[in-house]
């Protein structure tokens, strides 16, 4: 049997004017509908945790609870590429970076490390 | 700065002695209170924080206070606050995995939640982390990057410790490339292996 999966592109444009609180509720809307979100820019520090939060204050029988794995630059690459990234951090602002949501019943686990994203499906 | 540590040097000389708030952050099941029991047996002989191989064992803040550490002839006193994991998702049938009956796993499951939402609120009651981390485990995880990420917003000293390195899986190396900007201290709680330096950098951490 085949089955669909979903993935939401958020631009930054859609979530710029929008405070965190309604931007943390717009993610796990679209999360609790089953889909993956993937977000242009990254989360802020305190965003995450509002999110941690507000995805523990919803779990129940059918939402087990959220997988998420924000993007920036690995810490670990030479001083001229911290140097372009701090650059396009300046003039991008929270555009800069990726974030990948989705519900834990569907994304089994987003494995991360300095050079590859590996997203994988619970089927 | 030198303004602030005057500050600090003449609170303690008229206001005695600080005791640090010392919050164990991390992870489901990285061995946070394994960790506050190796420090409160070798400076007090007893044990105080429930540990378990079910995950979520710790779901409320436990706070042992005034915990005199010593070293050579230098001593602080802390208030050890053990923290519930951090977790991004929480499924009671997990912990029938692990023989408890569906109702016990239901209500741990529903503490384990509430006990994440207070670990993320008790980050302002702190004064120093001790990001407790298994060293065996991939470090690119986003809890441990959004607990280091909120700490360093909130300006909170913090000490990166790879526990469980006595497991033949344990990567040290690993953990201090996935955080060159921070400490990375390896220790086994369980076993006692890495204490004297973990000690040592503890003191540093505090002097920060």
């Amino acid at each position: 049997m085949k089955e669909n999966i979903t993935i939401q592109f958020i631009p930054h444009s859609e979530l710029a004017s929008v405070n965190s609180e309604n931007k943390l509720k717009k993610i796990l809307k679209i999360v609790k509908e089953n889909k993956i979100v993937i977000i242009e820019g990254k989360l802020k520090a305190d965003e995450e945790a509002k999110l941690i939060e507000n995805t523990m204050k919803q779990i129940d029988k059918s939402f087990k609870g959220i997988e998420i794995a924000s993007f920036e630059e690995a810490a670990n690459f030479d001083f001229f590429y911290k140097i372009k990234s701090g650059l396009a951090r300046m003039l991008l602002g929270d555009k800069f970076g990726l974030s990948i949501i989705g519900p834990a019943t569907l994304v089994k686990e987003i494995k991360r490390d300095p050079s590859k994203i590996e997203l994988m499906v619970n089927r | 700065m030198v303004f602030k540590r005057l500050m600090r040097f003449f609170s303690r000389l008229f206001k005695g002695k600080k005791t640090v708030k010392l919050g164990f952050y991390g992870p489901v099941n990285a061995g946070k209170s394994s960790l506050a029991n190796r420090i409160s047996k070798d400076f007090t002989g007893e044990e105080e924080f429930h540990v378990s191989k079910i995950p979520h064992e710790t779901r409320e803040i436990q706070v042992k206070e005034k915990v005199t550490i010593k070293r050579g002839k230098r001593e602080l006193d802390f208030n050890l606050i053990d923290t519930p994991g951090i977790a991004t998702k929480i499924d009671y049938t997990d912990f029938i995995r692990y023989g408890l009956k569906e109702k016990e796993a239901k209500d741990r499951a529903k503490e384990a939640t509430q006990g994440v939402i207070e670990a993320i609120k008790w980050l302002e009651n702190v004064d120093c982390v001790l990001v407790v981390l298994d060293a065996a485990e991939n470090p690119y995880n986003q809890v441990n990057i959004t607990i280091i990420g909120n700490l360093a917003a909130r300006k909170v000293p913090v000490l990166i410790v790879a526990n469980k390195i006595d497991l033949k899986k344990a990567n040290i190396r690993r953990m201090k490339s996935a955080f060159p900007q921070y400490k990375v201290i390896g220790v086994s709680a369980l076993k006692g292996k890495g204490m004297d330096e973990f000690y040592e950098e503890l003191f540093n951490l505090v002097r920060r």
